[in-house]
């Protein structure tokens, strides 16, 4: 069972190219950002999938338990880091494609590329 | 522990916690002025961390007294020590000498928040140059880069939206390659922090994920760094960037970049996989020689002054990033004094550029014909920054030109077509110089008015203090000199 024992990272490893080949290819900027969201949370799978341990649990200490195998807090706390990384991309993101309708009324990534190139 | 012991975090807490109370001050100027404030305290800090590090260093900081590598550590060495005099250095300036430029270019009613931004950004900056561990170089990375976009927006030019949007995109694939690739070691090592995963790295040797997490560091890195061609976020962010801003991004902001890119590479990944400097060398010198031939190219047709350094910028990371490619010690030492000559010419010649814009009010080079009559001290610090670009004897670009030069010397069989590249390379420098300088001495004025019109005097001396100092540290280039032994000791050893 090799294989789905690497589900997981497959998953990471499909979601990373989904992500960054739609941010290549999209031409609309919220769906950009979008992209870019799909391709942060990717590797948000890889940390956690590389966290689980085998018949682990939950890392909580409690009173008169022990011998349980824990799962690896670290790479947990990291992500939860990384995700409030990512929202703050994903909201100034946004944020700079209302003021880019706001100016060029369009959010069409290579209709603001003519406009800026016949300034 | 008396207060002396604490530099290491203060130098990022400072800002950090200055910024909310700069977004408080409902008033542009004295949010400005508060910002400048704790600008040139974090000058002042970095210049204690570096005294300390040339008095024989300073001792690791472990936050909140736990140990690495469980706990968080904070390391000073030579190299750090010169990028936090590059990013407080060029924040003060920036700050300093574009006082009436950004009260031209923001509102008053949204300056707090400009300026809360900014020591924002100066602390993610720094905390990259202090961070022991390599998750915090990640979340610092992030904190200066959100920061930066937000500066680079305030540009008055709608163009500055669709620049800073490109460069979100970019910097966020940039990071986030840098995450999988910390990612891929720590499932390897089951550690962060740089001195222990040098260390546990030489048991899991030659196993693929070491390997692609290299790959992915460095391509995530060299895209933070606008290494060519990875650079296209660049030119269009430094050129429509409120000009303060510039002087303060162009200075350091890709720098910051390279160090860490010198810190994984070599504090990391040199003493442990097997012909790393081999792989390194062939991926980044044929990147770099493209970048200081073409960038340098494409500069000379530029009618945008602004656009034209931006290119030179992206040229001149060309430089540091072929002398960190060679992997020798020279190289090493080139690639940072490179750094530090290269945020002196560059922060000077921008700072100058803000000159002519807060009288002209353009920047592109056909509208600044005459300038240099109008404006005889602006142009004169211009000229010299100019000059110290080029490399020219006396000034500090001479210094690392010269570094780079008897680096690359010493590269069996390659040694004499790289300095003809670099030399080439200077000549297009030459021209692209030349070609503003000759038409802002020359030229007529569009309106043929050529009274002269100077910019106040306090930034006029401020002006020519930066571009001095171009002068001084190419004289007596002591310091920068033994900050960058000081790096190359620590980086080759590969242990901090």
């Amino acid at each position: 069972m090799k294989l789905l024992g690497l589900f997981n990272y497959w998953v990471f490893a499909v979601l990373l190219m989904i992500g960054l080949y739609a941010l290549i290819s999209k031409q609309n900027l919220v769906k950009k950002i979008m992209a870019l969201a799909i391709f942060q949370s990717a590797v948000f799978l890889f940390f956690i999938t590389m966290s689980r341990v085998d018949g682990g649990t939950a890392p909580i200490i409690q009173a008169g338990v022990s011998g349980q195998i824990f799962s690896n807090p670290l790479p947990q706390v990291l992500i939860l880091t990384a995700i409030v990384v990512g929202i703050s991309t994903t909201a100034l993101g946004l944020a700079i494609v209302v003021r880019l309708y706001e100016e060029y009324g369009t959010v069409e990534d290579n209709e603001i590329l003519a406009m800026d190139r016949e300034s | 522990m008396n207060l002396a012991d604490h530099l290491p975090a203060l130098q990022v807490a400072l800002p950090l916690l200055t910024a909310p109370l700069v977004i408080l001050l409902r008033n542009g100027f004295l949010a400005w002025l508060a910002a400048l404030v704790a600008s040139l305290a974090s000058f002042g800090l970095a210049i204690l961390l570096t005294q300390a590090v040339l008095a024989g260093g300073v001792p690791e900081y472990a936050v909140g007294g736990w140990q690495p590598p469980f706990g968080i550590s904070l390391n000073i060495d030579g190299l750090s020590a010169l990028m936090l005099l590059l990013v407080t250095g060029a924040s003060s300036l920036g700050l300093a000498g574009g006082r009436l430029s950004l009260r031209r270019d923001i509102d008053n009613r949204r300056a707090p928040m400009f300026y809360g931004a900014w020591l924002i950004a100066l602390a993610g900056l720094c905390g990259i140059a202090v961070a022991g561990d390599a998750f915090n170089v990640f979340v610092f990375m992030e904190i200066s880069s959100l920061a930066t976009y937000i500066l680079i927006a305030a540009g008055r030019d709608r163009r500055a939206l669709s620049a800073v949007f490109k460069y979100l995109i970019i910097g966020t694939i940039g990071a986030t390659f840098y995450l999988i690739g910390v990612g891929f070691i720590y499932m390897m090592t089951g550690t962060l922090n740089f001195e222990d995963m040098a260390l546990r790295l030489g048991e899991v040797i030659e196993t693929r994920p070491v390997i692609i997490a290299a790959g992915f560091i460095t391509i995530g890195l060299a895209l933070k760094a606008a290494i060519f061609p990875l650079h296209i976020w660049l030119p269009r962010a430094y050129t429509y960037a409120p000009n303060a801003v510039t002087v303060f991004i162009a200075a350091c902001s890709t720098k910051v970049s390279i160090y860490v890119l010198l810190r994984f590479n070599y504090g990391v990944f040199h003493g442990n996989l097997l012909g790393h400097s081999d792989l390194f060398s062939v991926f980044i010198v044929p990147l770099a020689l493209s970048g200081i031939l073409l960038a340098s190219a494409i500069a000379i047709y530029q009618g945008n002054i602004k656009k034209l350094l931006a290119f030179s910028s992206v040229a001149q990371i060309g430089y540091i990033a072929l002398a960190a490619g060679l992997a020798t010690q020279a190289g090493l030492m080139a690639a940072q004094l490179h750094m530090f000559n290269h945020a002196l010419a560059k922060g000077t010649l921008f700072l100058c550029v803000s000159a002519f814009v807060l009288t002209s009010r353009s920047t592109r080079i056909s509208n600044l014909a005459g300038i240099g009559r109008r404006m005889p001290w602006t142009m004169g610090a211009f000229v010299i920054a100019g000059l110290s670009l080029i490399g020219v004897p006396g000034t500090a670009g001479f210094v690392s030109k010269w570094y780079l030069v008897v680096a690359v010397m010493s590269v069996p069989g390659w040694g004499i077509p790289l300095v003809i590249a670099i030399v080439i390379s200077s000549l297009l420098a030459v021209v692209y110089l030349w070609k503003f300088v000759e038409t802002a001495y020359y030229g007529t004025p569009p309106d043929g008015d050529v009274s002269a019109m100077e910019v106040p005097l306090p930034l006029r001396a401020l002006i020519w203090f930066a571009a001095l100092a171009n002068i001084y540290f190419g004289l007596a280039p002591q310091l920068p000199i033994a900050l960058a032994e000081s790096g190359t000791g620590t980086l080759l050893g590969g242990l901090l």
